[in-house]
């Protein structure tokens, strides 16, 4: 009696129907997927106004992070130098260096150099360096070979689930303190095993509920 | 905390901060005015969070996210570490009293003020007021610039129009100097030097809450003045006459300390002192007392008289007529119960009564042998009398004699007595300066309107009521222009020392032998206290006899009280006081005339209906509350509010009630009239129902009846055995945070409120907001009405989150925001909340609060600066409430942590409202620890939880009030 | 003679449901040509002021999102005020299609063929208008999306599946989806009677139109078998959802601790109140539309009748559930409850359960006379009686429990604010103006459900017609 679809129509609407599903559920997945921060967060790394390089300071002469980032054992914030730290040294070494002259000009004006900040946190975050680096939380748990870096980029996705890893399940990011700066630091045995007697020694037991960042 | 306090760390640090350019350069980064590259869109919290590196947003670059900068410093501050507070030690002075405080810096920002413990009128408690004083600094609606007239003007153009006009007077003729009080030793130096250098000049100090009478009791009693105190931590029994000792009168903290001393009862065989007041309207200290009788304040008088004659002073005394046999019972039972306590005991009278009757109080306690006891004595700073002094001033002006007029602080030409028309006769003095903090009606009649620096902007010094002194010392530089006064007079007069630094430290150095001056020097910044500058007792040697006191008429008088939240006016732009309820009406953003429900009735008003008050020819139109419990015949007004020139928040709040204080009836008019208007006005207060329906909320018994039943608390509120529907947890490891709060020493104060406020940023909501039952305040101060309307007695509850065990409002939030941690804790995660409300439908104790609009949208970006980076400041649309200042646990268990795991000591964590409360009434710690003081106190017999039939097992819980009513007056 | 009048006295007893002599062409036409014809005037004018109403909804809940819920009255302590009050109404109005549809249907009701149609649509779009405020009343509407289980990567959190706000999500969503599908099935063969008139008739986009919607129907007997099961088994499934949803919305407040809420007579209470006020929502939409568009041969007198019968029934229910609060409240000796249940009758909002009461449990009653049960203007006014009597007692569950419950120092009063007043309007307005495109667009009556209705009727007729000539 239809004269507009004839019965083969049903097939393809049953088809249709079915691809219509599969689209929908497997484009939103992928969407989904793609605004994960995963995907979003690692590997940013934006030209910074001066051309510093942690490989060459951190790495090849290997400096200690906690030369330039000193207050990161004493508070939550791991400081990011004054210029007149670089002054120390930039006082004489390479003090021709087009890069270097933006610092000494920073220096001579006190107009301060401004980075750009790559690790981020959200505002209702409270992290805290000295929390972490005090208990033998190595700088490379998140912020990855910094030493490796001529430019730092973020290594890690610093999202809540990734922070709960860890807090549920510290011992593959403990080490001894005085090792938190070796960035290189290969250990003769398992890492969580050494991980586990500092956790046990120390009683170390990581906040997994809200207050224990959020406040 | 008060680890970060380390004397060699301060001076070092503040010296180099307060001068190195770089310092300057890296403060203005914090105006908004300068703030540029902060202001370029961005989030304020982030702002706030680290100002350790002054943080802007370049707007979007990338979609990805919004490009944040850091702004390390070009050169390092030493001792100086991003995000980490610093406490320094300065004072808060009201009526030119100091009391020590400590004020937490972060990053250079003062965000909270808190008293100095090893200041002896603080003893690490700070009153609502001055910790609200903080607020002030970052009014945006301060004097930031010289004014002459309506031009903006320069310091330098009036140092040379100010000095040319001194120099034309030659040896300071007409020249007049009109000050707050003040106890400022370097100020006093300085004076010194202005006076010789202009001998003909003259230095009046006008305070309108001053203690003129007080002083004049003692002139009148011992012939000299001298400064009476009071030590209540002695007293068994104690008698206020009109006096709010507890309360608003000075010294504001040490009294509730002492009191409270005696006050605490840990088990039923303890002892606890006994308090009777007599006053007109209700005050925190009538509250408190054991036995309140209602008077006119008129009649106090009368009633002192009565009560020196019973205990046997001589001379020539009023007695009470026929008919006052309510006063004749109370004050033969008192003297009974005073005598029985011979030496210790107090009588004490308020500021606002006539010399005679301090004269008399003075003459009691002689008599009772409380001298040298409870009862002590030293020399006093100045003991000009204020009223006389100004209205002298005036006449000179209205007499056209005055030429050169410069007012340092205060604000005379608002609480000047109307009779004196101060403001219209400054327009008299050809040149007159006007040194203040903010641009008030003072500023506006003054040619010249020069900004003050706010006390924790400058260098300074100031004398506590024992003279002990304290050197107060800047937090931040200046905001804007402002100078400190005895920077402005050493500039005027020329003097040796001009930066205020070199004034207040080569004052105090001299005093020292050359050797140990630094040192000394440090340790006054250091401590808060300069020692050795108490003064010594003094004994007097006779009291003269009981002089006649001022005859009381019958008739309606009206009686002027200061604001307990805006004091004199001071804090009128304030919107954290602004919103401090009264102690006891709950009042805010509003002052009220106050009746007895039986005047009320009599003049046929309900509340809110507006009234017109004449008293001394004058007259005044105000809103009417009735006050269970306030004297018949009597109305009391608060002073402070009905400015007309003080900013956004605070002018035209409230009605002017001074327009009918005068010189003569200057804290209270007889025969006043009091008639009812047709209008009416909204009043607002933050609680509305003042009757426990019969429920147990607040437990209370008699002492004896206590010690018979030690457990009565065990009677309320009885409930079958409870059990849960859901699987308990064990809270039995690690820190278990627990709450007490003793009813029984809390006098209701709101120093925890304001405290509460500051530490945790919370928002201000207006009067609008409070009206629709709105306010945001974390911990609230519940008070209830106990017996007959026309008399009751008064009870407070102070209430934050109950932090129960098993929390209602946990189970029935859908997305999980609010959820327990394992230390007892009930956490809310703003970031979490979508705001369905349910748990605060859902919450017995109605402790949470819902951001129903965005309350920070308005604020200025000067006023974000007091902003407490350790706490997220909330946005709309989600839930908060008390979290045990979660904060600073976390920061103590880090520090901890950091030091080798170490347990947290008992009394490491403080929180805020429990750090300022006066009364000690807060107890908080960890409950697992059976010798911490919580874990004592949670076992007292007297100990009880709130609704504990709901089986929520809270753990904030309260001990059980107590009072001790003498059985002759049962 | 004598067999017309047996005859007469079985139609008294047992009148057709269908009037007058009636073929199934003829009702087609009834049907499909209110569809078909010119759009009339009335209606223009009735979708342009219910869309107005619908307009200003839509404005105040922009509003309300850029702003933020102070826009409303809500305070402390009442924080749930118009918003689930209304969200609550809505939902209940909802029931009444579920249950004739489904209910009715198991339970063999014939009379149900000629209004579940209108009855399911209904409930659809009180659901729409309910959906709207659980998602606005949140305090950030923009992240109401985490009432949803959605598995995220990023914060490894899931929902509290204690509460019942959560639950809450799961039935009504089930509820919508579910209504939604037993409507279309229902539809199908309809759409593709339109259809094959369009085609008749060369009306080409019409047809297109249908013949999508018709999804490929032709009526032949395959389709009619899976037809039937499918119908009958999602009356099967929607059943017990009739239920569960009310039961569900009324653990929000059984479950707290709030006195007045915290009662186990809630899901019954609920359920009854529910269906009270869905049939009444129905009768009003009925009585209307039967008239307007020349029905009443097919929605009947019995058929109004019928529904009164429910509406006493349901109606006494909640009557009867208002009494044992109160008893429960008196018997229970907890002095908070029992203040609570005192306050309702004499605090300040003893107006609101005034009303409640009146219109909820003596309205009703009127119902007990025949002659109310058959005047079509009484029954109509009462419909809309007890649908106002029915918001209110939503408003007295939630307002009064919560404006006074334990700490004395925290009890307030609520005052709506133009934002609440209009927002309720509006959603009024939403609802018509969907329900107007449903008649204005689609077959409001189950044509092929009323002619198989038709088929058993005229045959039992038969049956009776021999036995009466023999």
């Amino acid at each position: 009696m239809s004269l507009i679809f004839p019965k083969s129509f049903d097939k393809y609407l049953r088809v249709g129907a079915g691809v219509a599903g599969l689209l929908l559920l497997g484009g939103g997945g992928l969407v989904g997927y793609l605004l994960t921060p995963k995907v979003t967060n690692i590997g940013y790394s934006p030209t910074q106004p001066v051309a510093y390089s942690h490989k060459l300071h951190a790495g090849n002469m290997g400096m200690d992070c906690l030369y330039c980032h000193s207050t990161v054992d004493k508070a939550a914030y791991a400081a990011i130098p004054a210029t007149e730290v670089c002054m120390n040294c930039h006082e004489r070494v390479k003090p021709q260096n087009p890069e270097i002259t933006k610092i000494r000009e920073s220096y001579a004006t006190g107009s301060p150099i401004r980075w750009v900040k790559i690790h981020r946190l959200p505002d209702y975050v409270y992290f805290n360096h000295k929390a972490h680096v005090t208990v033998g939380v190595s700088c490379v748990s998140c912020h990855g070979r910094i030493d490796q870096m001529a430019e730092v980029k973020q290594a890690k996705e610093l999202t809540m689930a990734w922070c709960l890893e860890c807090h549920r399940a510290p011992e593959a990011n403990i080490r001894p303190v005085e090792l938190v700066t070796k960035l290189d630091w290969k250990p003769d045995r398992d890492p969580a095993e050494i991980g586990r007697e500092i956790i046990a020694a120390k009683h170390i037991l990581p906040p997994t509920n809200c207050s224990g960042c959020h406040r | 905390m008060s680890s970060n306090i380390n004397g060699k760390q301060y001076w070092r640090s503040l010296d180099e901060l307060a001068d190195s350019p770089k310092f300057h350069e890296w403060l203005h980064r914090e105006f908004p005015e300068n703030a540029s590259e902060m202001l370029d869109g961005g989030s304020r919290r982030t702002m706030l969070k680290l100002m350790a590196a002054s943080f802007g947003l370049a707007g979007l670059t990338a979609c990805r996210r919004p490009v944040e900068r850091i702004l390390p410093n070009s050169l390092g501050v030493e001792d100086y570490i991003p995000g980490k507070s610093m406490f320094y030690a300065t004072a808060y002075t009201q009526n030119g009293f100091a009391s020590g405080l400590l004020v937490e810096c972060h990053d250079g920002r003062p965000t909270k003020i808190e008293g100095n413990p090893k200041h002896p009128y603080s003893l690490g408690a700070a009153s609502a007021l001055a910790q609200g004083s903080l607020l002030n600094l970052y009014d945006p609606d301060r004097a930031k610039h010289v004014m002459e007239g309506a031009r903006k003007a320069t310091w330098e153009e009036f140092f040379k129009a100010a000095k040319q006009k001194l120099d034309a007077t030659g040896g300071g003729a007409g020249v007049r100097i009109l000050t707050e009080s003040s106890t400022s030793p370097s100020l006093a130096a300085l004076k010194k030097q202005v006076m010789t250098k202009y001998p003909q000049a003259k230095w009046v100090e006008y305070e309108s809450l001053n203690r003129d009478e007080i002083v004049g009791g003692a002139q009148l009693a011992f012939g000299q003045p001298l400064e009476t105190h009071y030590h209540f931590d002695k007293a068994a029994v104690v008698v206020a006459l009109d006096s709010d000792f507890l309360g608003i009168d000075e010294p504001t903290i040490l009294p509730t300390k002492q009191f409270s001393k005696r006050r605490r009862i840990l088990e039923s065989s303890g002892e606890m002192n006994r308090l009777y007041a007599a006053e007109s309207a209700y005050t925190i200290t009538g509250a408190m007392a054991d036995h309140r009788l209602r008077a006119r304040t008129a009649d106090i008088g009368l009633l002192a008289s009565a009560l020196a004659k019973e205990v046997g002073v001589g001379g020539e005394l009023k007695v009470l007529q026929g008919n006052q046999p309510a006063y004749a019972k109370w004050v033969t039972a008192v003297a009974k119960d005073l005598k029985a306590h011979a030496g210790k005991s107090i009588v004490v009278a308020g500021p606002k009564q006539p010399a005679a009757v301090h004269a008399l109080i003075h003459a009691i306690n002689k008599q009772l042998g409380n001298f040298g006891e409870t009862v002590t004595f030293t020399k006093l700073e100045s003991s000009e009398p204020h009223v006389s002094g100004l209205k002298t001033l005036a006449n000179e002006m209205a007499g056209s004699q005055v030429r050169v007029l410069l007012i340092i602080g205060g604000n005379p030409a608002y609480t000047a007595p109307t009779d004196l028309d101060f403001g219209a006769n400054m327009k008299r003095v050809d040149f007159s300066a006007y040194l203040g903090e903010e641009v008030n009606e003072t500023a506006a009649s003054a040619n010249w309107a020069l900004p003050k620096t706010h006390f924790l902007e400058a260098w300074g010094d100031a004398r506590a009521m024992d003279g002990t002194a304290t050197v107060m010392q800047p937090m931040i530089e200046p905001l804007y222009e402002g100078k400190p006064a005895i920077e402005v007079l050493a500039l005027l007069a020329d003097l040796k020392d001009k930066r205020p630094y070199d004034i207040v430290h080569n004052y105090w150095t001299e005093q020292w032998s050359a050797a140990d001056r630094e040192r000394k020097w440090r340790k006054a910044l250091h401590e808060g206290t300069v020692e050795g500058t108490a003064y010594a007792e003094v004994k007097p040697a006779s009291v003269a006899a009981a002089p006649a006191l001022p005859a009381a008429p019958e008739g309606m008088e009206v009686v002027f009280r200061p604001s307990a939240s805006l004091y004199d006016g001071r804090f009128a732009n304030n919107p954290w006081l602004q919103e401090t309820p009264d102690p006891i009406t709950k009042l805010v953003w509003d002052n009220a005339a106050m009746v007895s429900p039986a005047t009320a009735k009599s003049l046929n008003v309900v509340n809110g209906d507006v009234l017109t008050i004449q008293a001394s020819g004058r007259e005044v139109s105000t809103p009417v509350m009735i006050q269970p419990g306030h004297a018949e015949n009597s109305v009391t007004v608060a002073l402070g509010y009905g400015r007309t020139r003080c900013g956004h928040v605070g002018t035209g709040v409230g009605h002017n009630v001074g327009v009918i204080r005068t010189s003569t009836a200057f804290w209270y008019a007889i025969g006043a009239k009091v008639t009812k208007t047709s209008d009416s006005y909204a009043l607002v207060t933050t609680q509305e129902h003042f009757s426990m329906e019969g429920r147990p909320l607040v437990l209370e018994a008699g002492l004896e009846e206590y010690k018979k039943h030690p457990e009565f608390v065990k009677g309320e509120g009885e409930h079958q055995e409870l059990f849960s529907l859901f699987e308990e947890h064990k809270y039995d490891k690690g820190n278990q945070w627990g709450m007490v709060i003793d009813l029984n020493t809390c006098i209701g104060c709101n120093a925890c409120l304001v405290a509460c406020i500051a530490e945790n940023n919370i928002p201000v909501v207006g009067k609008a907001g409070v009206a629709k039952g709105r306010e945001m305040h974390w911990i609230r101060l519940d008070r209830y009405y106990v017996g007959n309307s026309e008399d009751p007695q008064l009870v407070t509850q102070p209430i934050n989150c109950q932090q129960c065990e098993s929390a209602p409002c946990e189970s029935v939030c859908p997305v999980a925001a609010t959820i327990h941690s394992p230390e007892g804790l009930n956490d809310m995660a703003y970031n979490r909340c979508i705001g369905t409300r349910y748990c605060a439908n859902n919450c017995p104790y109605k402790v949470r609060r819902f951001n129903f609009l965005d309350y920070h949208k308005d604020l200025q970006e000067s006023t974000k600066m007091v902003h407490n980076p350790n706490v997220t400041v909330r946005m709309r649309g989600v839930m908060e409430k008390c979290n045990y200042c979660v904060q600073r646990i976390q920061e103590t268990k880090i520090a901890a942590h950091a030091d080798g795991r170490r347990p947290i000591r008992d009394g490491e964590v403080l929180t805020a409202c429990q750090q300022t409360c006066p009364a000690d009434a807060i107890v908080f710690g960890n409950i697992l620890d059976p010798n911490s003081e919580v874990a004592k106190r949670k076992k007292q017999d007297t100990h009880y939880a709130l609704l504990a039939e709901l089986n929520t097992k809270p753990r904030t819980t309260f001990s059980a009030k107590l009072r001790n009513p003498n059985p002759e007056l049962a | 003679m004598a067999d017309v009048a047996y005859q007469q006295d079985l139609d008294a007893l047992n009148p057709p449901l269908v009037l007058g002599d009636q073929s199934y062409g003829k009702i087609t036409r009834d049907v499909s040509e209110i569809i078909e014809r010119k759009t009339p005037t009335e209606w223009y004018i009735a979708i342009s002021i219910s869309s107005f109403f619908a307009i200003i909804l839509l404005g105040m809940l922009g509003y309300l999102a850029f702003t933020g819920i102070g826009v409303w009255g809500n305070n402390s302590p009442v924080f749930w005020a118009w918003d689930i009050t209304n969200f609550v109404f809505w939902i209940g109005i909802g029931h009444a299609g579920t249950l004739i549809s489904a209910i009715l249907f198991l339970f063999r009701q014939k009379w149900r063929t000629s209004i579940n149609r209108a009855a399911e649509a209904m409930t659809l779009f009180a659901v729409a208008c309910a959906g709207i405020f659980p998602l606005f009343h949140t305090g950030r509407p923009w992240r109401a999306y985490w009432l949803f289980p959605i598995p995220n990567l990023d914060l490894n959190m899931w929902q509290n599946f204690r509460s019942p706000l959560l639950w809450d999500v799961f039935a009504v969503s089930t509820y919508g989806t579910v209504s939604a599908m037993f409507w279309y099935v229902g539809l199908v063969p309809d759409l593709a009677t339109i259809r094959d008139r369009a085609v008749r008739d060369g009306k080409p986009i019409r047809a297109l139109i249908f013949g999508v919607l018709a999804l490929g129907w032709r009526g032949s007997v395959r389709h009619w078998q899976h037809y039937e099961k499918a119908y009958l088994i999602l009356a099967g499934l929607s059943t017990p959802l009739v239920l569960s949803v009310h039961t569900i919305v009324s653990f929000d407040f059984a479950v707290s601790v709030i006195p007045g809420w915290h009662t186990t007579i809630f899901p019954p209470y609920f359920v009854a109140g529910a269906v009270f006020s869905g049939f009444a929502m129905v009768m009003t939409l009925m009585v209307v539309s039967r008239w307007a568009l020349k029905l009443k041969h097919l929605v009947t007198m019995k058929h109004l009748e019928n529904m009164c019968k429910v509406m006493l029934a349901t109606g006494s229910i909640v009557g009867y559930a208002y009494c044992v609060e109160f008893f429960t409240a008196f018997f229970s000796g907890n002095p908070y409850e029992r203040f609570v249940f005192l306050n309702r009758a004499t605090g300040p909002y003893s107006w609101a359960v005034i009303t409640m009461f009146t219109c909820n449990v003596i309205s009703p009653q009127l119902f007990w006379f025949k002659k109310v049960r058959t005047s079509i203007p009484a029954m109509f006014i009462l419909s809309i009686v007890i649908n106002i009597g029915m918001w209110f007692e939503r408003f007295v569950i939630i307002v009064t429990s919560l404006h006074r419950d334990y700490l004395p120092s925290s009890w307030g009063y609520f005052r709506p604010t133009f934002v609440d007043i209009f927002t309720f309007i509006g959603s009024v307005g939403l609802f018509f103006t969907l329900f107007l495109l449903f008649i204005r667009f689609l077959p409001m009556i189950a044509m092929a459900e009323v002619k198989g209705m038709m088929a058993q009727e005229s045959m039992e007729k038969q049956a009776l017609e021999q036995k009466g000539a023999h």
